[in-house]
């Protein structure tokens, strides 16, 4: 009985529309700002910061929104999303043509793409009808296994993953007569991407699935009692979160153009949570923004470091500080601290102006 | 305990029932919460389960839902058998229930808990395409939303809700689809007398052929909604009878009535 004082986790994703205005006129004015600063960002930045920082950021963001999908949505925290992303990755240099020619089959990009959305939805299926019958903490073990599992694999795998030296060269298809690895167009086709699989998420939170979801994740004894089959909808979930993952991953392939068991070692896994739970797991915008934070500190901290004569490697010492920051201080992230910041700057101006907000 | 005595048999074969108790026992360690019930309830019919506080009601009706399942026992569901049933498949087969304690979604608005009630007890629960406002879902939700008076705070979140709307809420949730048979576990608890009023009028207006079993400590709630009713005490059922009976009975009034129930 002790379901009734469940707590709402994600509360609020998405407030009731307002009725009678086009969904156009309800976007906020920042959104458009940043929609052409990111469209106009080829015009001002360098060739590194479109296809490294900027890159890199969307590439993260669309593994870990995959997790935000299943945290946020679903209350169900898991380790696997960068296996599965890597997945994705491993199967369009398996099938798809690589420098590893005794290994990769070479089909063309229609076969090769497809296939591996495949492959890694079937995995994200089986080992979430594994973690779904567990709860909290040992959803967070039970993935981790696997994950680490995985990772050992590819690592002692030479026939089909190649074991440590996995695969070089593996590039992008030239569609439409582009090279898409040239740092604009790999831009864009990244952006392309996140948006799209941002908008997705958005998108499903408010249909009949993103909706039951919620319910599974806010109190799963009810979701039953009103005929919902919580399992099947949990492993579901997995599944649809591995199409986000699978992006991220096959992005992460051609921008590295190589794939190896580091890619999907047990510190990538983490750093994916870390991520999503530095932006803020309540809203799918939040994966993006922690990455953009961690891919930041990322780059920019070595630099740092060096004048005050530690070494590079320290910059996992910056995040993981700010992680316990995040932790301690503001639980749903920095977009949870900004909207505070904006719910009391909202509450100031309120006397003076005299407006019911 | 056996599950099957042979003499049974007959009456499965084709029970008219709308549910049907054989032997319903459930332990919670070796704590019997319930002791070899066994209860038919015809379609449409209204009964009152009445009983003082641990005499196993809502473990009764945790068993019939498949919440908890029951540790020995037959549960038939309109002639079929669910025993072995997840609670999802029995819901789909028409069944309900409301929670003795509240059991919302509390970060979902009104619309979406009873809009959720809807999708799972019809098809493409796994859609993922947003509902148009026309949707008959949609529609569906906002008439059960008037119906228990919620309208005003249709876009409220459940959790900022007053106590007496979280139980329209709750009421709400189990009328959704097309229901066969309802379980409401104490509805009226704690509810200002004109919220009473309104519970009593939403039960007495739901279509005839939908039956259901209340769990009802007020008696004037209890008694004018139902045509039969059942007395549990220690997890067993002492006494079945109509109202007039059950009201009259001595052993009743020493045990319930006129012991020191609050
Ligand atoms: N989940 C549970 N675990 C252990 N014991 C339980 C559980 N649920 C109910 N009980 C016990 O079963 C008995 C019947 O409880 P319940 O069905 O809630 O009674 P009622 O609804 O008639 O007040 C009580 O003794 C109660 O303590
Ligand atoms: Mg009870």
């Amino acid at each position: 009985m002790a379901l009734a004082d469940q707590a709402p986790t994600g509360a609020r994703i998405n407030p009731a529309a307002a009725p009678g205005r086009s969904w156009i006129e309800r976007i906020p004015p920042g959104w458009w700002i940043a929609v052409v600063v990111l469209l106009a960002m080829p015009m001002v930045a360098n060739n590194f910061w479109l296809f490294q920082v900027m890159g890199w950021s969307f590439i993260l963001g669309m593994i870990a929104v995959s997790l935000t999908f299943l945290a946020g949505y679903g209350g169900m925290v898991s380790l696997l999303q960068m296996s599965i992303a890597g997945l994705a990755g491993y199967m369009v240099a398996i099938l798809g043509p690589s420098g590893t020619t005794s290994i990769s089959l070479g089909l063309a990009w229609w076969i090769a793409l497809p296939a591996a959305f495949l492959v890694a939805a079937i995995f994200a299926t089986l080992s979430g009808a594994l973690a779904v019958r567990t709860e909290g903490i040992y959803t967070i073990m039970i993935t981790l296994a696997i994950a680490a599992a995985f990772f050992y694999f590819t690592r002692q795998n030479y026939t089909i993953f190649n074991g440590y030296s996995g695969f070089n060269l593996v590039l992008p298809p030239r569609l439409f007569g582009v090279n898409w690895r040239d740092p604009v167009p790999f831009y864009y086709l990244c952006l392309g991407c996140a948006a799209l699989c941002y908008g997705a998420v958005v998108y499903i939170s408010r249909s009949p699935f993103g909706l039951a979801l919620q319910g599974v994740r806010d109190n799963p004894r009810r979701m039953a009692a009103l005929g919902f089959n919580v399992t099947a909808h949990r492993v579901a979930a997995h599944a649809l979160a591995s199409v986000f993952a699978s992006v991220g991953g096959i992005l992460l392939v051609w921008q590295n153009a190589q794939i190896a068991p580091g890619t999907i070692g047990i510190p990538a896994a983490i750093d994916i949570l870390v991520v999503a739970v530095i932006g803020g797991l309540r809203r799918p915008l939040g994966a993006f923004v922690g990455a953009f934070i961690y891919v930041i500190l990322q780059v920019f901290s070595p630099d740092v470091l060096g004048v005050f004569g530690f070494s590079a490697e320290r910059f996992k010492l910056i995040i993981g500080l700010g992680f316990l920051a995040v932790v301690l201080f503001s639980p749903d992230g920095v977009l949870g601290l900004w909207d505070r910041w904006r719910a009391r700057r909202a509450r100031r101006v309120d006397p003076l102006t005299g407006a019911p907000r | 305990m056996t599950l099957t005595r042979p003499d049974d048999r007959p009456a499965q074969m084709n029970s008219g029932n709308a549910l049907e108790l054989r032997g319903i026992t459930k332990m919670f360690g070796a704590l019997a919460a319930i002791a070899d019930v066994t209860l038919t309830v015809r379609p449409g019919e209204r009964r009152a389960v009445l009983g003082s506080n641990g005499a196993g009601k809502t473990t009764l009706f945790n068993c019939i839902t498949g919440d908890f399942p029951a540790t020995s026992g037959i549960i038939r569901f309109f002639g079929e058998d669910v025993t072995a049933f997840p609670p999802y498949e029995r819901i789909r087969r028409g069944l309900r229930r409301t929670y003795q304690i509240s059991s919302l979604f509390a970060g979902l608005t009104v619309i979406d808990n009873v809009y959720l009630a809807c999708r799972g007890v019809s098809r493409n629960r796994y859609s993922l395409l947003r509902p148009r406002t026309d949707d008959a879902l949609v529609h569906a939700a906002e008439m059960l939303v008037e119906a228990v008076h919620l309208t005003a705070v249709r876009d409220r979140l459940v959790g900022e809700l007053a106590y007496g709307q979280q139980r329209q809420l709750e009421i709400a949730l189990a009328m959704s689809g097309a229901p066969r048979f309802i379980l409401f576990d104490e509805p009226a608890a704690g509810l200002s007398p004109t919220e009473r009023r309104d519970l009593v009028a939403i039960l007495t207006s739901l279509p005839a052929h939908i039956g259901y079993i209340i769990i009802e400590h007020d008696m004037d709630v209890a008694l004018r909604v139902v045509e039969s009713v059942t007395m549990m005490h220690n997890g067993r059922i002492f006494k079945e009878g109509r109202p007039s009976e059950i009201e009259e009975d001595p052993e009743v009034q020493e045990l319930y009535l006129g012991g020191g129930h609050g």
